[in-house]
């Protein structure tokens, strides 16, 4: 069959999708995006004592791209501490769906933001301040 | 795969298939070269097919120019007119609600001086003659508006829209491409001095397309060259295609009696089991003036292109007004614009992301419509467990 815009790992996400669905006892959970604009993007966090990611799942309203995109962030983010959360980027999205079209590489981006509104939202409910993941997102970006 | 893309383009009828291929192997003189067989068979089977064309539309053959898409025709028909034109006006007035071929050609005409008018359409899509007539200025020097649209399926009161501008002595094109094989085209009823069509939207090859000018109608090509087609269009004639687009439209002319009415059955069907089946999908669209088989809808809760893949993986063809698939192969995500008309018929952008098109041609069945009410459903209600929006009502 004639390939279509997306590659067989979006396509396989998009039929397939890993951790579809909610944490009726999520710690940390994000939403971003807008119907407006196509996209709205949730992710239910369950971080454990140790700051590990014990589960996740989403929800997604979106395009193939969008779905596909939050589908494989969730995948790589099971096991992880919180800061390697923080420094899962878009672009580690895009490789590991091997690409997006040009015009869809903001799909991933919102998972990103996803990541990081849903963090922000473990340390609110753990009684920190969320603004300490802008500071540790800045610092991994400062040194990378 | 069932193929319900057909405003996107139709299956080739296989007589007309046929007729074409002589001309790949047998005649494939230049139609230009009068003085051997070969260039003159190419020639005499290019005016028949002009004459069927003709006849197709009730026009005289004299008044048809062969394109090489709709999107051509438009464009000759705009600027070819207005380059021509007597008329100093620099006034355009078209619909919110054409193609992009109309749409754009006008909006970059805004360079030169000319002053646009979009109509608006109401929610089912209908441009008020009323409202053109209110729009007319004595500098209009130009109407364009679609005879029916491939995205919502509605039809205009075409032949109305003509009569005010026929009235007012100003020259009428129309957007016929979504309408022809579909809707019985008269241009003498229309009232209109222009009106394009394409061979591919009724049963013909890609490639071969037709403006229709008014006798008396003053028009310059875009092109410069030859003095092809009456030098309307200088540049060799793409002869099998133009010989495909007669067979297709003498077959539309003799079986669209046929057809049609069949069409209208099973969109009837489609349209009332997708109606019964949620009550958060929408119809757009106007339900009795609209191209048939043709049927356009969304759904809360569930973004168009992902409805669009999971329709495709399942085995149907159809088509997304979606932002996000419309132009997937643009660079940037500026290129994914909201389509313009689904806002033009008032479809809330806050929580329509796309809609869906099935439009129907003769070659789809009964079975067809049966096994589209069958995968929607479970279609659907799988997009909206996925969707964070589907719960909170």
């Amino acid at each position: 069959m004639a390939k279509g815009p997306y590659s067989d790992k979006v396509m396989d996400h998009f039929m397939n999708p890993r951790n579809m669905g909610e944490i009726t006892d999520a710690n940390g959970i994000g939403e971003v995006g807008n119907p407006a604009c196509g996209d709205v993007m949730k992710i239910f966090l369950k971080i454990n004592d140790d700051q590990i990611c014990e589960d996740v799942k989403f929800k997604t309203f979106g395009c193939g791209a969008a779905i596909a995109s939050s589908s494989m962030a969730t995948e790589l983010m099971i096991g992880k501490r919180v800061d390697e959360l923080l420094a899962l980027t878009n672009q580690a999205i895009v490789d590991a769906l091997d690409g997006l079209p040009p015009a869809k590489i903001h799909c991933s981006v919102m998972a990103e933001e996803a990541i990081e509104e849903a963090l922000k939202n473990y340390f609110k409910s753990k009684g920190q301040d969320p603004a300490v993941v802008d500071e540790m997102k800045a610092k991994i970006k400062k040194e990378n | 795969m069932i193929y319900l893309d057909n405003v996107a383009g139709t299956k080739p009828d296989a007589r007309v298939v046929e007729k074409m291929l002589p001309f790949y192997t047998e005649h494939y003189g230049n139609p230009s070269a009068h003085f051997y067989p070969i260039g003159r068979e190419a020639f005499e089977a290019m005016e028949a097919a002009r004459g069927e064309v003709a006849s197709f539309i009730n026009a005289k053959a004299e008044e048809i120019v062969f394109t090489s898409c709709g999107t051509e025709s438009n464009n000759l028909a705009i600027k070819g007119f207005l380059k021509n034109s007597k008329n100093t006006g620099k006034h355009i007035i078209i619909s919110e609600i054409e193609h992009f071929s109309v749409d754009s050609t006008v909006t970059k005409l805004i360079n030169d001086g000319y002053e646009i008018t979009k109509l608006r359409v109401d929610d089912s899509g209908l441009v008020n003659p009323d409202d053109l007539k209110k729009a007319l200025r004595k500098d209009t020097a130009l109407v364009s508006i679609q005879h029916t649209n491939p995205e919502i399926g509605t039809m205009q009161y075409t032949d109305q829209l003509g009569a005010v501008c026929r009235e007012a002595g100003v020259a009428f094109h129309v957007d016929a491409v979504a309408a022809a094989g579909f809707s019985e085209l008269d241009v003498k009823a229309l009232n209109c001095d222009m009106l394009s069509i394409a061979s591919q939207n009724f049963y013909g090859p890609k490639g071969a397309a037709a403006l229709y000018i008014r006798e008396g109608v003053k028009v310059s090509g875009l092109m410069d060259g030859g003095h092809q087609e009456r030098g309307y269009r200088s540049g060799t004639e793409n002869v099998p295609a133009i010989v495909g687009m007669g067979e297709a439209a003498r077959i539309a002319k003799a079986e669209m009696g046929v057809w049609v009415p069949e069409l209208v059955r099973l969109q009837k069907q489609l349209w009332d089991g997708l109606g019964g089946m949620f009550d958060f999908l929408h119809f757009t669209g106007n339900k009795d003036r609209r191209r048939p088989g043709h049927v356009s809808f969304w759904i809360e809760y569930i973004e168009g292109e992902s409805l669009l893949m999971w329709l495709s993986l399942k085995g149907f063809a159809c088509a997304s007004g979606s932002a996000c698939s419309s132009n997937i192969l643009a660079e940037d995500e500026e290129d994914l614009a909201a389509s313009y008309v689904l806002t033009a018929v008032g479809v809330p952008s806050d929580i329509c992301a796309g809609s869906l098109g099935m439009s129907m041609s003769k070659y789809n069945t009964q079975d067809d419509i049966d096994n589209v009410l069958k995968v929607m459903p479970e279609t659907v209600q799988r997009l909206c467990e996925m969707s964070p929006m589907y719960n909170r009502k």
